[in-house]
């Protein structure tokens, strides 16, 4: 409505285009608001009318169940609080190892997909090709399948190095026997990990001033290797280990890694990697050839040509589209289920079968994935925030 | 224009919303005779309980007492069934969330199950205890021989709770492998993935019998836990239970009786009255139901009494090899018993 139409007497509050959206907006928030409280009380009177429990109440009662595999004490005896707990210690494991390998994998194959010798070039397509085009569902199966079917009993186990053994139980593998020791030589190689951002901080400003380059890649492998080493031999160099030894039906001490986990992490990865792939050759494609043979004909060799001129801008390519397919990864983590990984969905759904309040349990799923996805999501913004074309 | 769109958007989700406030625990029966079909939730990969053949056709105890309630509601079973196969995990909810309009799943009747989730379990159609078990090769005589073993169990089942028990009971190390389908969980058990495989001991011998190797795998003699499986229903629908849960009964009644399939036509002619009131020659006991008052005979004509299922789909004479046990009639030693059908 024109402004000037406002001045005669005659204009009524409804024909004020302002009022009238902010008359809108608040029919549309009662509207919502009614559906919402609508949809609510259904739910809770028709729980009620066929007398099914509600409430997260059963949080501290005893789950009764045992979990597979968990990275913090568990027993039967624990409450259903603990066992989610546990199962959402296993999604967040498969999820946080499966990214990063997927990415370091999905680059690699991705940059052979662009490379000038043929095979190389060849055999990346036909990993695309391959993985990206059958479901994951039934890579997990097979993965798993071939876990179970093609090593031997724990009576039989292969044995390739001393202490390690690989059965269709899973690897089973020797490590120190617990001693404060590791500890101390944990903090040591966080601390070489600072020592080494440091170092490479002051080497690019170096670099940036004087032009001299400084050996950063040996150095700083020296830090990380040589300083954990030192506080070992500093505490006395203990080289007691726990073995691994087949006591009854399976091994006992050292750890295990289960065949369940194995496969899932193994399809996941390969599946997510073939995406991932495709998403940084069309990163690099979409940087013009002529940097590429700019920087060749000012005497870059083709790995730095990559490293420093390629990369960096075609980054601001990949990360978008790379931030979902991580998203993905974790949410197909979920697929666990079907080859009995006891990830938070499985857990999650068994307690949702033994309490029967179905719909806690699933608004807890959705809490814990959405929370996954987000903080997933805030840590690539922030990524590809920083790593933004600086325009000047 | 917009107004429009979200005016229509709204009042179709108002219409949804509607629609969903009807949908209560009501009347089981109306519904299933206006659709004209019973969905049933059933097992899908359990050999002797609910399984489909290879021309596709449903076989089994659970499968049988399915068709009994069909039969009575409907006069005959023939394109009056469609099945869901459920998993263990989601069966409670594929009933609650009326996907089905009854659950004949193996499924064991606990106190927290009939009280917490909303559902009614009626006459147990078989009454089963958990078993495991094991690989002849791996030399082991008895359940407590099994400290250390790596398990294979179904999620989300009694049974995986009374593994925990008995594991922890005994204070022996275990450790689990829990995959839902229970065909993927048994391939995992044949490969050895696990020593032992646990579960209702009826179930074991349904897996035993569809085993690679039948022979090479045995059942060990502890019986650690009750498991009563009975059908069950929404709770509320009282009229819908009854119906259920006697045409159960009538299955057990006519044996009882000494009616079977072969013979229920000449028992038509019977002068007992408690054959008479049975079969429906005087009526009264369909009225009360809301069925036909031949509800009983025609069961039994088409499905059997429960002696006859029970042989036809677990007995000694097919692959599972299963004896009457717990699931003879109280005459013989055993928990089957009906009330008088009067």
């Amino acid at each position: 409505m024109p402004a000037e139409q406002n001045n005669t007497a005659k204009t009524y509050f409804w024909n004020d285009e302002k009022t009238r959206a902010i008359l809108y907006q608040i029919v549309t928030a009662v509207f919502v608001a009614f559906i919402g409280y609508y949809l609510i009380s259904n739910v809770q009177t028709n729980m009620e009318k066929q007398s099914i429990a509600s409430g997260f109440g059963f949080i501290e009662k005893e789950a009764a169940f045992e979990i597979g595999e968990s990275l913090i004490e568990y027993s039967a005896a624990d409450t259903y609080g603990r066992a989610l707990l546990v199962g959402v210690l296993n999604t967040l494991k498969v999820s946080l190892i499966g990214m990063i390998l997927t990415t370091i994998l999905g680059t690699f194959i991705g940059v052979c997909t662009l490379s000038s010798n043929w095979l190389i070039s060849k055999f990346g397509t036909l990993y695309v090709e391959l993985f990206q085009n059958i479901p994951v569902l039934l890579q997990l199966f097979f993965f798993y399948a071939l876990f179970y079917e093609i090593f031997p009993p724990p009576r039989q186990a292969l044995n390739p190095i001393t202490g390690v053994f690989i059965t269709n139980r899973g690897i089973d593998f020797p490590v120190p026997a617990s001693d404060p020791v590791w500890g101390y030589i944990g903090l040591a190689f966080v601390a070489a990990c600072i020592v080494i951002w440091l170092v490479y901080r002051w080497a690019v400003k170096r670099q940036e001033r004087s032009g001299q380059q400084f050996p950063t890649f040996w150095v700083g492998l020296g830090i990380l290797l040589g300083l954990p080493l030192l506080t070992w031999v500093v505490n006395g160099a203990p080289t007691e280990m726990d073995v691994p030894v087949l006591k009854g039906f399976n091994f006992q001490g050292g750890r295990n890694i289960s065949p369940e986990f194995s496969a899932l992490l193994i399809g996941l990865v390969l599946y997510t990697a073939s995406f991932i792939a495709q998403i940084v050759r069309a990163g690099i494609q979409s940087i013009s050839h002529g940097q590429t043979e700019a920087a060749m004909s000012i005497g870059l060799k083709p790995g730095l040509v990559l490293k420093l001129v390629i990369f960096p801008q075609a980054l601001r390519v990949i990360v978008p589209p790379l931030t979902s397919q991580l998203l993905n990864l974790t949410k197909n983590s979920s697929l666990a289920v079907a080859i009995g990984y006891p990830d938070f969905v499985q857990v999650a759904g068994t307690t949702i079968n033994q309490t029967g309040q179905a719909v806690e349990g699933v608004a807890m799923m959705m809490l814990v994935y959405l929370t996954f996805s987000l903080l997933t999501s805030a840590f690539m913004n922030w990524y590809n925030k920083k790593i933004k074309l600086v325009e000047r | 224009m917009k107004l429009w769109k979200s005016l229509f958007i709204g009042c179709s989700l108002v219409a949804v919303s509607a629609g969903l406030a009807f949908a209560d625990n009501g009347d089981t029966l109306k519904d299933v005779q206006a659709k004209g079909y019973i969905q049933v939730g059933v097992n899908g990969d359990l050999f002797g309980f609910g399984k489909a053949d290879q021309k596709g056709v449903w076989k089994g105890l659970d499968v049988d007492t399915a068709r009994a309630v069909a039969v009575a509601v409907f006069g005959d079973y023939k394109d009056r069934l469609r099945y869901t196969p459920l998993t263990a995990k989601t069966r409670f909810t594929a009933l609650q969330s009326k996907e089905i309009d009854v659950l004949t799943r193996n499924c064991t009747q606990t106190l927290g199950r009939d009280t917490s989730l909303g559902l009614d379990f009626v006459q147990v159609n078989y009454y089963d205890g958990q078993g495991f078990m094991v690989p002849k090769a791996l030399g082991v005589k008895n359940a407590k021989e099994l400290g250390g073993a790596t398990v294979c169990v179904l999620p989300g089942t009694t049974t995986e709770q009374n593994a925990a028990d008995f594991f922890r009971s005994n204070n022996m190390e275990w450790k689990t492998v829990t995959i839902e389908n229970t065909a993927e969980l048994s391939q995992a058990f044949w490969a050895g993935r696990c020593d032992v495989l646990t579960s209702d001991a009826s179930q074991l011998a349904g897996l035993r019998a569809s085993a690679p190797k039948p022979e090479d795998y045995m059942i060990l003699p502890e019986i650690i836990s009750k498991e009563p499986l009975a059908p069950a229903v929404r709770h509320g629908d009282n009229q819908w239970k009854d119906i259920v849960n006697y045409a159960v009964l009538a299955m057990i009644n006519a044996e009882e009786l000494g009616i079977t399939s072969a013979n229920v036509d000449e028992m038509l002619q019977s002068k007992d009255p408690k054959i008479q009131r049975f079969l429906g020659v005087s009526p009264g006991n369909g009225a009360a139901l809301g069925l036909d008052e031949k509800f009983a005979y025609n069961i039994i004509k088409q499905v059997g009494n429960y002696g006859e299922v029970f042989e036809r789909n677990v007995g000694v004479n097919t692959p599972l090899g299963i004896e009457r046990g717990l699931n003879a009639l109280w005459t013989d030693g055993g928990l089957m018993y009906s009330p008088p059908f009067k």
